[in-house]
């Protein structure tokens, strides 16, 4: 038998011995955005693999068409480079878990000191109804989005723009559950609350249907860009933030209601940063160095079908507005709102918002 | 005052059962009516009963429960640094987690891609909070593997190789076994991958010993990072084997499911045994410095695990419901993994290759061939020569092994459908695809590869079935080529330009490190190529020599 020859050096630590590459301490097959790699690249980057970079043996399982695990046309849309979209929120499993940790934490609290204190006996009547059927329709919208994003993060060319889209239904499927769960546990201090009168609301009152009618059409589009950007870009401006920001949050509080705000605006904070993700990378595709201009007709025509949808929607929600005893807010000046929050972002793009 | 008075009383308010708020937030789905969703994941499975979710947990409870996870796990990669774990760890283990952690990331995010699939497929909204976590869980675990890695990268005495990982994933002829088990979650008829491959037979079988028994071994050559990642993550698949456990479930109420359950269970099973085994087998038995004999090797962990827990308590309870359990099949995987010595096999094969790898593979000592002979009795008269082999020629100037014809080491056929070579020769099987010759490790390969993944099963239609494809077989894309310049082309040389990022030793020597120079000159085959190229006679000649094996000269 033999022995085998005993390392001189007996540390496994960094810097025990000095040899070739015994200082490389950087992920080096991939370009950082910035000067030096951030903690989300060196976690995100290239874990997706790709026949065109590093995937030397091609996919090695097909489906019965031929085509393998990922592939760009999943999308109408081109790129020269999809490997470069980076999010801007950097997001990875640590600090999607702080932050979704400490949303639940505050709307718990919130919640609980609310009730606690028995906040619901001081909102206006007309506005628990307000929250029993509207509030209760919204929460299958945002959970018609949260299953739409679900289905687009299987089918991004990157890493990058799966797990944006990921962290993106993640957030969206815990606001349909927390709004859920304040409607069920308000319900409890209200006499007579019918927490099964949202989703009748969404699926049979005329209000609904357009937005409903919007979600659907989202959530049965194969293209999951068209998903990623009807939702972010058309939706959420036009739907999402009226009704959030330019209802609930501004309404509320003059109905006697201090805690709606609190649970919903979490999830405009959430949407800050996934407008900030979506228009980083469509702003990559529209002024790509070969596809810019087939992908600006791509999004117009997007566009088109989304902002119509959208603008049905919200015109259908129009008489929530009225329904409220205290009106602190017009419906016209929350549209105009929104048409202006559209506007800038289609301008960041270089993109028009279609005539109504 | 009343002893039983305490805060929680006082402050306590009614809330919402559980069971209730699972109930209201599975109500959130709804059957759409302007525009019906697009089924674009195939399956050939019929699905009409909704999964019940065993589970009832919901994101509120969730997120702040993973997030006390993580700090968990933080805190103990920082005080392992504090207590200079790498001054004690053992090179030897560390350098297999360079092929490890390159494999891992992949499959685990796949898994989070399949949760769109599973949740698409299935009917009902009662699982669908199980997916969504399910989904997050994966991402975790993705890129918490990732900062594993990229703290190891930092931390430990030779990064090279950690910090080319996911270029190497790609490339490297035994990440090639990954990559098989990670695509197989993704591709293909969504339930076949996502669901039985995946869930029922990947997570709920063999996570076990990839998140269970590892971390164990890990600790024992001082690592105590991987197991506080990877339990964290291990903790996560109880609810991953509840989600899977429950569409198995609705799947079985519909008798026309029952011939493709039967074929996916035993296509998973063997190719989770051959993937699986191969990698996992090799680090926790070779990639170790401990020789405790009264520890568990790792087939004894198999049959605790695979046998006793998996084989007997979940697959045998679905006999009742009409499922043909092919229980030769697990009994011939123990066989492999006992009598004929599979991962040991495999262990061979990645040093025969060590050249073309990115990491370190240490030589196997009098300690360790002690231990291998009291663990698997026969094992030195087979391998033992072998490592002597190993340790002689790990030094610079010598021919390399893969090359060296003193050694009597017989270079195998890669199988086209696990992707690990045919190592055990006799079971080595042949056949045709598209009028193609392949070659399989065993006949179940062969079955997988050209009876299970085909458009048609025993006469029925299976138009969602996924194929086999791409440049399968490592060994072709380097047919022909100058081994230094394989290895160039990999990218497997460090920033010097020419020396090699694979070592055949743990000496942190530059004057013993192994260049592009010490291994030029020698020309890599591809096996299945040249056995095309044969007559019919040669081959049959061929392929009968092959089955007798190879004998491992005596090293003096």
């Amino acid at each position: 038998m033999n022995a085998v020859q005993r390392p001189a050096v007996r540390s496994g630590a960094a810097g025990a011995a000095v040899f070739p590459d015994s200082d490389s301490r950087r992920y080096r097959y991939f370009e950082p955005r910035g000067k030096r790699a951030t903690h989300y690249e060196d976690v995100t980057v290239d874990v997706q693999p790709d026949p065109e970079r590093y995937l030397l043996q091609d996919w090695i399982i097909s489906f019965p068409n031929g085509k393998g695990a990922y592939t760009k046309d999943n999308t109408a849309a081109l790129s020269s480079n999809w490997h470069a979209f980076r999010a801007p929120d950097q997001e990875w499993e640590r600090t999607h878990y702080q932050r979704q940790s400490k949303i639940e934490a505050m709307v718990q609290s919130v919640i609980a000191n609310g009730r606690k204190s028995g906040a619901t006996q001081l909102f206006d009547k007309a506005w628990i109804k307000i929250l029993q059927n509207h509030l209760g329709a919204w929460k299958h919208a945002e959970f018609g989005l949260a299953t739409s994003l679900m289905q687009a993060q299987r089918y991004g060319y990157t890493q990058m723009i799966n797990n944006a889209t990921l962290t993106n239904s993640s957030y969206k499927h815990r606001l349909a559950q927390d709004i859920t769960l304040y409607l069920a546990e308000i319900g409890m201090d209200i006499p007579g609350f019918d927490d099964a009168a949202g989703k009748r609301a969404w699926l049979e009152d005329r209000t609904w249907q357009g937005t409903r009618e919007a979600v659907e059409s989202i959530m049965g589009a194969t293209d999951y860009l068209e998903q990623y950007f009807a939702i972010n870009l058309v939706f959420e401006p036009l739907v999402g933030e009226l009704f959030r920001s330019g209802f609930l949050m501004q309404v509320a509080s003059s109905n006697g209601d201090f805690m709606t705000p609190s649970v919903i605006s979490a999830a405009e904070a959430n949407y800050e940063r996934n407008l900030a993700n979506a228009i980083d990378l469509f702003h990559l595709l529209v002024t790509d160095n070969q596809h810019a201009q087939h992908n600006k007709g791509l999004f117009q025509s997007w566009l088109g079908k989304h902002v119509a949808l959208a603008r049905k929607a919200a015109a259908g929600l129009q008489p929530i507005w009225s329904q409220p005893h205290s009106k602190p807010v017009q419906y016209a000046d929350a549209r105009d709102q929104s048409i202006e929050r559209l506007k800038k972002i289609l301008v960041e793009l270089g993109l028009a918002a279609p005539k109504e | 005052m009343s002893g039983t008075l305490t805060l929680n009383k006082i402050t306590a308010q009614r809330g919402i059962p559980v069971a209730e708020a699972a109930k209201r937030i599975a109500d959130l789905g709804w059957n759409p009516s302007y525009v019906q969703e697009a089924m674009t994941f195939p399956t050939d499975y019929k699905i009409t009963k909704a999964p019940k979710d065993p589970m009832k947990q919901v994101l509120r409870s969730y997120f702040p429960m993973q997030e006390e996870k993580d700090n968990r796990v933080y805190g103990a990669l920082d005080a392992a640094l504090r207590g200079d774990m790498f001054r004690n760890v053992e090179p030897r283990w560390v350098e297999w987690m360079k092929l490890f952690l390159a494999i891992i990331p992949f499959p685990e995010i796949s898994a989070a891609r399949s949760m769109a699939m599973v949740g698409r497929l299935a009917p009902g909204e009662d699982l669908r909070t199980g997916f969504t976590m399910q989904m997050v869980d994966e991402f975790r675990h993705s890129t918490i593997q990732m900062n594993l890695k990229k703290w190891y990268m930092e931390n430990y005495i030779d990064p090279a190789g950690f910090d080319i990982t996911e270029e190497a994933f790609g490339k490297c002829y035994a990440t090639t076994i990954g990559r098989q088990f990670g695509e197989g979650f993704i591709t293909g008829d969504a339930i076949t991958s996502a669901n039985i491959y995946l869930t029922v037979v990947a997570e709920t079988a063999f996570t076990n010993t990839l998140f269970v028994a590892m971390p164990s071994e890990a600790a024992r050559n001082g690592d105590y990072a991987l197991p506080t990642v990877f339990l964290s993550v291990q903790s996560d698949e109880s609810r991953h084997i509840g989600n899977g456990h429950s569409m198995l479930m609705s799947m079985l109420k519909e008798p026309e499911n029952h011939l493709l359950i039967e074929r996916d269970l035993r296509y998973a099973f063997w190719q989770n045994h051959a993937i699986v085994d191969a990698a996992i087998g090799t680090f926790i038995e070779y990639g170790t410095t401990n020789r405790d004999k009264n520890k568990e090797s790792y087939a004894e962990m198999w049959h605790r695990w695979i046998f006793e827990d998996y084989y007997r308590t979940y697959m045998l309870p679905l006999e009742k419901y009409g499922i043909k359990i092919h229980h030769d099949d697990v009994q011939t995987a123990w066989k492999r993994l006992t009598e004929k010595h599979y991962v040991h096999r495999v262990a061979q094969f990645f040093a025969v290759g060590w050249s073309a790898n990115f990491w370190r593979i240490e030589a196997q000592t009098d300690k360790d061939f002690e231990w291998f002979e009291h663990k698997y009795p026969g094992w030195y008269a087979q391998f033992g020569e072998f490592w002597k082999w190993y340790e002689k020629l790990s030094h610079r100037g010598q021919t390399n092994i893969l090359f060296n014809s003193d050694v009597g080491y017989v270079y195998p056929h890669r199988c086209w459908s696990c992707l690990v070579p045919c190592l055990i020769r006799e079971d080595m099987v042949t056949d045709e695809i598209d009028g193609k010759l392949y070659t399989f490790a065993h006949e179940l390969d062969r079955w997988t590869a050209v009876e299970a993944f085909a458009g048609e099963y025993q006469g029925r239609p299976t138009p969602a079935m996924g194929r086999f494809s791409g440049r399968r077989e490592w060994e072709s894309c380097y047919h022909n080529w100058d081994l230094a310049d394989a290895i160039k082309d990999l990218g497997f040389v460090r920033t010097d330009g020419k020396t090699l990022v694979a070592q055949p030793h743990l000496r942190f020597d530059q004057k013993e490190m192994w260049t592009l120079d010490d291994v030029r000159g020698h020309v890599l085959k591809s096996p299945l190529i040249t056995l095309r190229e044969m007559t019919p006679d040669q081959r049959e000649a061929h392929l009968a020599d092959y089955r007798k094996g190879f004998t491992i000269n005596r090293c003096n």
